[in-house]
């Protein structure tokens, strides 16, 4: 994987560069650039399978995390292109034209994650949620408990238990 | 000849043997599938406890005047088949309501049933039961045909068009029945039989799990319960017209009871044994292996 | 980011002209034309308690199942059919349409999107009808407890006639439930569609709390 990263950085500006396995590896770019280095990896390098598209929230930096998870079926290797971008009113091209099925990744990231994609096709549509009104339910700043709290009639007497330590106290009662 | 009044009762109790024992055949035919696949299967009177349900539901609401009209052409497509074809040969009793030409009312009364399906479910509204009725007009239309051809072959061997005729000339032992009399006639229209019983592998227009149920999808409580009687009686007055054409009638009623078991059996044998046939591979399935059998019969009349 | 109700109404259910086959303009309003929208009324029973109990056994004998299975619950509905369980000597059998079933049941998890759905085939059912919750997310939100899009008690939604508890409930659990159930029918004690249509203000207004995008009639026969 480091001679496609050599490769890639004689033509792009990419930055840090992770390998998880010998034929897994993790490039970040920026979002400028990540159309040609998509189109360089479909056609010249054969990563011709887009295999996800999603999101991660770094809400201490400020930022949004795109990875465009690419595959090389012949050679068995993958290649992750990150992309950072800023947290507030995101907005990032769509690569549907490249992958059809990146319409429907990017549907799905602005409904829950609300990351803008103008030109992919039926994005405004509702994806799985239907009828949200609140922040979108990805980022990390939505609260999970409290929303289901208050949204939804909880049955009382709800208790939870550790399962270590209340299998232990059922199975070996007296023992510590 | 004056119209005998005592037929009305007697036909009545003709309706009310044949209704219970469609029932219960019912029950046992779907028991006996069951145990193919190693299941013990409905109950035997599990078809009493449903038909009390639907007609014991509170609540039913219409789609209008066809919607109610469907299952009461299909019940009387039952019914009527039933009743213009003698039931039990040479019993004055149970004779019903034949006359001369009554094979050619029993061909239409067959037919009679779906049609009125039809236009019971296009009323409703619902696409499912538009699709389901289309494919079920399509195969039995297909299937109609080689047992129309084989009953024209039946009529001219006879040279009658009466039922009770033809049952008086197969009298005699065995070897009279049209079975081995004319046995294309009866190859052509067995093969009719399998695809008329709703049972695989001709069963895609009713299967649950297509386009789900078909016809009757939006059919409930009153509705679907006359539906459900239908469903006894009808297959039973459909094996009645066979038992007579081509199996020798039955002049008892334990005879009757056997034998409408026994061809019933023939359509579970395949539907247990063979998958469910899509309706163009099953339309194709007719023309090309029923079909030409029986324009044979015909031929060879 | 708040939104206007009506934002949620889909083009094809907004009141609009249209023109038909034969050249004339006229105007729908599709949820007040294509739906029968008139609240459910409490049904009696038969007026012999003797025929009423009848038709229970026969309730109890012939539970139609409505075959829609709105969570992972539903994968534990299928052995029943297979010959090891074989519900059907029970007199349980599946439908296809909510027409012919009078037993729903709701196998798990509910998210507010299911829930729509399930209503409508609930409503959809006929009078006297069933609901069996599944599982302990039907009760009590089981480990979907702090989700932000399933309910956690069904009861509040639908009229739940037995709560089947388990994570999943084995096939063996839901047989015995339905036992239950049938012994509860013939008791006359599973009246769920009358409460329903007593309180019919009440779970309207709880589920149209969390159903946001209301986009039907308030009843949908």
């Amino acid at each position: 994987m480091h001679a496609l990263y050599d490769r890639l950085k004689a033509l792009f500006p990419v930055g840090e560069f992770t390998e998880q396995r010998s034929n897994l590896a993790f490039v970040t770019l920026p979002g400028a650039y990540l159309r040609p280095a998509l189109l360089h990896l479909r056609d010249r390098e054969g990563f011709t399978h887009l295999v996800l598209l999603t999101a991660v929230d770094w809400i201490e930096q400020g930022q949004f995390q795109l990875t465009y998870l690419l595959s090389n079926r012949a050679e068995n290797r993958d290649i992750g292109l990150r992309v950072m971008l800023p947290r507030l009113g995101t907005v990032m091209a769509s690569i549907h034209d490249l992958w059809p099925t990146a319409a429907t990744y990017q549907r799905e990231l602005r409904e829950m994650f609300g990351i803008d994609f103008p030109d992919s096709p039926g994005v405004y549509e509702e994806f799985i949620l239907e009828g949200w009104n609140d922040i979108p339910p990805y980022r990390r700043d939505f609260d999970t408990l409290q929303y289901a709290q208050d949204s939804y009639a909880q049955r009382p007497g709800r208790e939870t238990r550790d399962p270590e330590s209340h299998m232990k106290q059922q199975l070996y009662p007296g023992k510590g | 000849m004056a119209f005998e009044w005592i037929k009305i009762p007697y036909a009545l109790l003709t309706l009310f043997i044949v209704v219970n024992y469609g029932m219960l055949l019912g029950a046992l035919m779907q028991k006996i599938a069951a145990r193919v696949g190693r299941r013990h299967g409905v109950p035997i009177w599990q078809n009493y406890a449903d038909l009390i349900k639907n007609y014991g539901l509170r609540t039913s609401i219409t789609h209008g005047v066809m919607f109610y009209l469907g299952p009461v052409f299909r019940l009387s497509g039952g019914v009527g088949l039933l009743l213009f074809v003698p039931t039990i040969y040479g019993s004055e009793m149970f004779s019903n309501l034949s006359f001369a030409g009554d094979l050619i009312l029993a061909l239409y009364f067959v037919f009679f049933g779906t049609l009125g399906m039809a236009l019971g479910a296009g009323e409703s509204g619902h696409p499912h039961a538009a699709i389901g009725v289309s494919r079920g007009l399509a195969q039995v239309t297909a299937a109609e045909l080689p047992f129309a051809l084989a009953v024209f072959a039946v009529a001219l061997q006879y040279q009658t068009l009466s039922i009770t005729d033809i049952v008086a000339a197969q009298q005699g032992g065995v070897e009279n029945w049209t079975l081995f009399t004319n046995p294309l006639a009866v190859a052509a229209a067995m093969l009719a039989f399998l695809g008329s019983m709703m049972r695989p592998p001709f069963d895609v227009v009713l299967a649950p799990q297509e386009i789900p149920i078909g016809p009757p999808t939006e059919y409930h409580s009153s509705y679907l319960a006359l539906m459900q009687t239908n469903r006894a009686i009808f297959p039973i007055a459909k094996i009645v017209v066979y038992m007579n054409l081509f199996f020798g009638g039955a002049a008892t009623w334990p005879v009757f009871f056997l034998k409408v078991f026994c061809i019933y059996l023939v359509s579970v044998f395949v539907g247990v044994v063979f998958p469910r046939f899509r309706v163009e591979q099953s339309i194709r399935w007719f023309l090309v292996w029923a079909v030409p059998l029986g324009v044979l019969a015909i031929l060879l009349v | 980011m708040k939104r206007d109700p009506m934002h949620f109404i889909k083009p094809e259910l907004m009141p609009r002209k249209v023109k038909g086959p034969d050249g004339v303009e006229f105007e729908v309003e599709p949820l007040r034309d294509y739906f029968c929208d008139a609240p459910p009324t409490v049904q009696h029973g038969a007026y012999l308690k003797i025929v009423e109990d009848f038709f229970n056994w026969a309730r109890a004998q012939s539970l139609w199942i409505l075959g829609f299975g709105t969570g992972c619950g539903a994968i534990e509905m299928r052995p029943l059919m297979t010959p090891r369980f074989d519900a059907y000597r029970y007199g349980i059998q599946w439908r296809p349409t909510a027409r012919q079933a009078n037993l729903l049941v709701i196998s798990g998890y509910l998210s507010t999107k299911t829930l729509k759905r399930a209503i409508r085939a609930y409503e959809q059912m006929q009078n006297p009808k069933y609901v069996v919750g599944l599982g302990s997310c039907t009760i009590n939100g089981g480990m979907y407890w702090d989700s932000y899009n399933t309910i956690k008690c069904l009861d509040q939604y639908l009229p739940v006639d037995l709560y089947i508890t388990g994570c999943m409930p084995r096939p063996e659990a839901l047989l015995q439930g339905f036992e239950d159930l049938k012994k509860l029918i013939r008791a006359g004690q599973a009246e769920g569609a009358n409460r329903y249509a007593e309180n019919f203000t009440w779970y309207k207004a709880n589920q149209k709390q969390v159903i946001h995008d209301w986009d039907m009639p308030d009843y949908n026969w």
